[in-house]
């Protein structure tokens, strides 16, 4: 995508709504306010109950956007839009674009399983499958044809490194996974994500189900992983949002729909935010 | 006076009474059981040899053994699994994994199954008869009585494989499909791995109720107590003979006595084998402890 592409995009989509910020002026070093996901007017219902109206929203590349807000305002099906996750779920319907580098996801054209392949899911229940720790990785990996079992062994090894789970687990990778911690068992499942090589990551409250100490080991590695990957997480822990987070979103539930109130910086949404309801709900006082 | 008392309450005791009730329950189950089995090894083990087990029957059954009679029972077992087991066990992948639970086609594939479920025997045997033997010109034969048989194992083979699908946690399907994973890689490498025990627990129960039929065989694999030749010839199934034995032949019930108690052990064995052959699959897929 050139750069008079870029422009125009962001031309259009500050015509659009208020919401997106224009170029980066401060924050981190990694932010490159290019869109990767653009959603547009996009509603998702379950029957005839809608989780999300109307939202509009970028995501950019290589940073580390926040999704907060109270249970129930739509912040799981936000994420499992964005990589069709939503095709599973039969009273799910959606209305809307999201596009991800250009590509409308919902055309019939797409291919649903590449598109998973380029963005990763996290759970917020760690979902290791009742495999050993190694089948873990190899059968997605084989599933996306990686199949020589050298590059295979190369692969499970460097991403489970990058997870911090190397040393743990190098003289075990025969044994369950489900025999591991739940913070290990959290960790595996981002290596088995990262191992797609994906260019986006999805983190639906990673740490929520972790003790205090596992949740800091992912914690950092999540931020580990900024700038080398986009990373999407939802959150219920404020100061977590605002220690690894460059861009925040704040949804909240009104008329018993789930809407985008506010979304920005990190920084702004938790300083200086513009809306009421986000100032409320930041400095505690609802949700 | 004590804050905090630790009497001995009345819900100890009818915890006690729970346990017992309990206990007793299952001693009646038990005593049952091993009643039937004393009573046959009574009545069948003095008749029991080698030559029983590969003879053929002489006198109508009185003297000689059970040989062909042993292998026309595994031939239409082997054709009626043959049948139902892909036919079955691809509806409950239908059911359980490609069609909405609600839909009107599942309920109504799930309705007929259950109607199905509840036909007594014999009126399968009627049926076959009517269809594969007479219809089909399949005759009174092996393959009339196995396809019988099919048609009667179909409902379990089909709840039971739909049910161990349906228990597989929501949750595998999920975070394969987020790795993009295809359905059928999904499927073959996690959902019936995860179902396995509970196909195996079916198979089981399939091969129990067929190995024990007799209504359904009656008029459509026949009682003809020859060596098979072939599949279309007529067959006697192993509860056939006992039932003949019994009901037709006086002075049969020392060899009915230990062909009831050959049936039995069969069953014991093949139950056994069943659920060593789960728990191995199940070790397989490496479970934690
Ligand atoms: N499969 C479903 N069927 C019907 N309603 C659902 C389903 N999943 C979620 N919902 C409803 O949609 C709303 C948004 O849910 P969710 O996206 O999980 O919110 P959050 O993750 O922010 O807690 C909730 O009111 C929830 O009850
Ligand atoms: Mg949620």
């Amino acid at each position: 995508m050139n750069t008079h592409d870029i422009e125009e995009i962001q031309r259009s989509v500050e015509k659009q709504h208020t919401f997106t910020l224009g170029p980066l002026q401060t924050g981190p070093a990694c932010c490159d306010p290019q869109p990767i996901v653009q959603v547009k007017n996009f509603s998702l219902h379950y029957d005839n109950k809608t989780a999300l109206d109307k939202v509009t929203l970028d995501i950019y590349r290589g940073c580390i956007t926040a999704l907060i807000g109270p249970s129930g305002c739509g912040k799981t099906s936000f994420l499992s839009a964005i990589n069709r996750l939503t095709d599973l779920i039969p009273n799910c319907k959606v209305v809307g674009h999201i596009q991800v580098d250009g590509v409308d996801i919902y055309q019939s054209a797409c291919d649903v399983q590449v598109l998973r392949q380029q963005i990763g899911m996290v759970f917020q229940k760690p979902t290791p499958f009742p495999l050993s720790i190694r089948r873990n990785i190899e059968l997605p990996l084989r599933e996306h044809g990686v199949t020589k079992r050298a590059e295979v062994e190369a692969v499970s090894e460097q991403v489970l490194r990058d997870v911090g789970l190397w040393h743990e687990v190098h003289d075990r990778l025969d044994s369950a996974a489900l025999s591991l911690s739940g913070g290990q068992q959290q960790r595996l499942c981002i290596a088995r994500a990262l191992a797609l090589k994906p260019k986006i990551l999805l983190m639906d409250e990673p740490c929520s189900a972790l003790d205090p100490i596992a949740s800091g080991v992912v914690e950092d590695l999540i931020v580990g992983l900024q700038g080398r990957y986009t990373i999407v997480i939802v959150t219920h822990n404020l100061a977590q949002a605002r220690r690894i987070a460059n861009y925040a979103a704040f949804f909240w539930v009104k008329e018993r729909a789930g809407h985008l109130i506010e979304f920005g910086h990190c920084r702004d949404i938790f300083e200086t935010p513009v809306h009421q309801l986000t100032a409320a709900y930041v400095s505690g006082a609802r949700g | 006076m004590p804050e905090i008392t630790f009497v001995r309450s009345r819900s100890i005791l009818r915890d006690r009474l729970v346990q017992l009730l309990v206990y007793a329950a299952v001693l009646v189950v038990s005593g049952v059981f091993i009643w039937i089995l004393a009573d046959l090894v009574r009545g069948g083990v003095a008749h029991l040899s080698w030559n029983f087990f590969v003879d053929s029957p002489r006198d109508a059954g009185r003297a000689g053994g059970i040989g062909p009679i042993l292998v026309s029972t595994a031939l239409i077992l082997l054709v009626a699994l043959v049948v139902a087991l892909p036919l079955a066990w691809a509806t409950a992948v239908l059911l359980a994994e490609f069609v909405p639970a609600t839909s009107k086609f599942g309920t109504i594939v799930r309705y007929s199954l259950q109607v199905l479920a509840g036909v007594p025997s014999i009126v399968f045997g009627l049926f076959g008869n009517a269809f594969f033997s007479i219809y089909l010109g399949l005759g009174f034969s092996i393959l009339s009585g196995g396809l019988t048989l099919a048609c009667m194992l179909l409902p379990i083979l089909v709840s039971t494989a739909e049910a161990g699908l349906r228990a597989v946690p929501e949750n595998y399907r999920m975070s394969a499909a987020a790795l993009g994973m295809s359905r059928t890689a999904t499927l073959l490498h996690l959902l019936l791995p995860a179902a396995a025990p509970a196909l195996a627990a079916g198979l089981l129960l399939g091969i129990g109720r067929a190995v024990a039929e007799t209504a359904a065989l009656l008029f459509t694999s026949g009682y003809v107590e020859r060596m098979p030749g072939s599949l279309l010839d007529s067959g006697r199934a192993l509860a056939l003979h006992i039932f003949d034995l019994s009901m037709n032949v006086p002075g049969g019930d020392a060899p009915a006595y230990a062909s009831a108690l050959v049936l039995v052990v069969l069953l014991l064995a093949i139950n056994i084998v069943a659920m060593k052959l789960a728990y191995g699959l199940q070790r397989k897929r490496i479970m934690p402890a």
